[in-house]
């Protein structure tokens, strides 16, 4: 009898025992809860903007058509700035390596051969504003002329060497005002077997002006370009919005902000533009790319190894980052104009 | 709840569409909008849920001005508004759940408490077990209850029905007006537009008539 009244004692304190841990564990899940509504929140705004960001994709694959169309005409518009860019690049590379050269070439005239040319280069080494001189005989310069040219059997079909006797005249590292360089220029010159005295720093000099007008001229077509894809980005958004008007309208009645609207619409923008800088990126490898060769050939041609310049990595970053803006920024203009314009009835 | 007073509407090219207009509704409150065509039932919906703004007098809901209420506040009104049109206004290609859901999208909610109030929104309308169709699966008194499952899914203070029997034939516009009536019954005041004077009638609440821009009856 005891016993049993025991046991049925024990049944129910256990079972208190489990309700109490019940109770427990609701509180702790209710609290889990209430903590959890918060970090839901965010959540759901971290949410909101992957699925703008993957809809918009899935919106750009689903007229593949007219996607590629749009993200050709911007990937051109960007390759052709950034094209011109690199060029601007390569150049300005190029006369870097040429401004430290302010040498002197005195082209001989015909008639003086090889072994007067050696005479009169020892006496301009007595100069003491000439730091050294090298002479190119005639037959050095045809031989080479021939390896590199391809012109090899119209050459050896001449009679006589057409080249003259060429003395390089490298002056003091001292001798660094044009001024003075000019006066020995002229004073090379008055010198009777000289042809032609000719200072190679004087196309340098010009080359150098032009990159720099031309880098002004990467500029600017930079910022008529930006325009131009503002002018396309803002278009295709619009053509876009007037397509989901229904959408947009229905979204307003029910108390979305401008800011939920034209979120997906900013990330149509971005990937556009994301992927036309991808694309123009690609577009101006392949073209250096292509070049490369033909190039670094010519450049061997006057003895000197060059080898071009592609966008680096930090370069290619900002092509995207900047096109991706440009195409976050054409939509976000037209945005403002559209969205404002489009009311409920 | 909601205050008209000597409120007027005109517009450039037609005139006066509503003058004078004065009325109050309480909260909890169920009436109807009357009037022929064109006696501006619509416009006196369009300026509460700030489609229109006034050009004379003043709106209060909920004792805030509606006419001194800047431009981007306008959303967070609209989100205490449910809205019901006669067209129904749903989105074709999404389905039924996300239609419904789209308030709440906006108002920014996690998705377990979405889910849990689109379903408790569509049962309330009877809609449970359809979430997965799209509206074009669905006969037009069901388009029009998922739209009614829209408006209160965000649990509204007011809901505003403009038309909302007008495409429905008899027996489910009844079906319809029956659902308002519920939610009336938990404290949401509704004001409904119809010319279906027949129901209101047999309905038997409190009825607004325009005629010609004026408020001949309250």
């Amino acid at each position: 009898m005891n016993q049993e009244r025991d046991k049925r004692f024990h049944d129910r304190a256990k079972l208190r025992a489990k309700e109490r841990e019940k109770v427990k564990q609701t509180s702790i899940s209710q609290t889990k809860q209430a903590g959890g509504d918060f970090k839901d929140k965010i959540q759901s705004y971290l949410a909101l903007h992957a699925q703008a960001l993957f809809s918009s994709l899935g919106r750009l694959l689903q007229t593949p058509f007219t996607s590629i169309m749009t993200i050709m005409v911007l990937a051109i518009a960007i390759a052709s700035a950034s094209g011109f860019y690199l060029l601007l690049v390569n150049v300005e590379q190029l006369t870097g390596n040429l401004e430290s050269s302010n040498q002197i070439s005195l082209f001989l005239k015909q008639e003086v051969d090889d072994i007067e040319g050696r005479k009169l280069a020892d006496k301009i080494k007595q100069n003491p504003q000439v730091g050294t001189v090298k002479l190119m005989s005639k037959d050095n310069s045809l031989t080479e002329f021939r390896d590199f040219s391809g012109f090899g059997d119209a050459i050896d079909a001449l009679d006589t060497n057409p080249l003259p006797t060429v003395i390089q005249v490298q002056p003091k590292n001292s001798l660094e005002d044009t001024e003075q360089l000019q006066k020995l220029v002229l004073e090379l010159k008055q010198l009777p077997q000289v042809d032609i005295a000719q200072l190679d720093m004087q196309w340098v000099r010009k080359l150098q002006s032009m990159v720099e007008l031309a880098r002004s001229g990467v500029w600017i077509l930079s910022f008529v370009l930006s325009f131009a894809i503002l002018f396309i980005m803002g278009n295709t958004i619009r053509l876009e919005l007037e397509g989901r008007r229904e959408e947009v309208l229905i979204s307003k009645l029910v108390g979305a902000t401008y800011s939920f609207i034209q979120r997906p619409y900013l990330y149509t923008g971005f990937w556009f533009g994301f992927f036309a800088g991808a694309v123009a990126w690609v577009m101006v490898t392949l073209v250096m790319l292509i070049l490369k060769h033909p190039i670094e050939n010519l450049f061997l041609l006057y003895e000197k190894t060059y080898s071009v310049v592609f966008l680096s990595f930090f370069e290619s970053l900002i092509v995207l980052f900047v096109s991706a803006m440009l195409g976050v920024l054409g939509a976000r203009i037209v945005l403002h104009y559209q969205l404002r314009q489009m009311k409920p009835e | 709840m909601l205050v008209f007073d000597q409120v007027g509407k005109r517009y450039p090219d037609v005139g006066d569409v509503l003058s004078d207009v004065s009325f109050h509704l309480q909260r909890g409150e169920i009436a109807f909008l009357t009037g022929h065509s064109g006696a501006g039932k619509s416009t006196v919906l369009k300026l509460i849920a700030l489609i229109e703004r006034c050009s004379r007098g003043q709106i209060l809901l909920e004792e805030r001005n509606l006419n001194r209420l800047e431009e981007h506040h306008i959303p967070y009104v609209r989100r205490k508004l449910g809205l019901i049109f006669q067209d129904y206004k749903l989105l074709q290609d999404r389905t039924i759940f996300d239609n419904v859901a789209l308030p709440l999208v906006i108002s920014g909610y996690g998705h377990q408490e979405i889910a849990r109030r689109v379903r408790a929104s569509l049962d309330k309308v009877g809609l449970l077990g359809k979430e997965r169709k799209y509206p074009l699966g669905l006969s037009a008194g069901e388009q029009q209850r998922v739209a009614i499952a829209r408006a209160v899914v965000n649990k509204p203070a007011l809901i505003l029905a403009d038309e909302p029997t007008g495409s429905l034939d008899p027996e489910l516009a009844a079906e319809v007006m029956y659902l308002f009536e519920q939610f009336q019954q938990v404290g949401v005041t509704v004001l409904i537009a119809t010319h279906d004077i027949a129901l209101i009638t047999q309905m038997g609440h409190r009825v607004l008539k325009l005629d010609h821009g004026q408020l001949i009856a309250s």
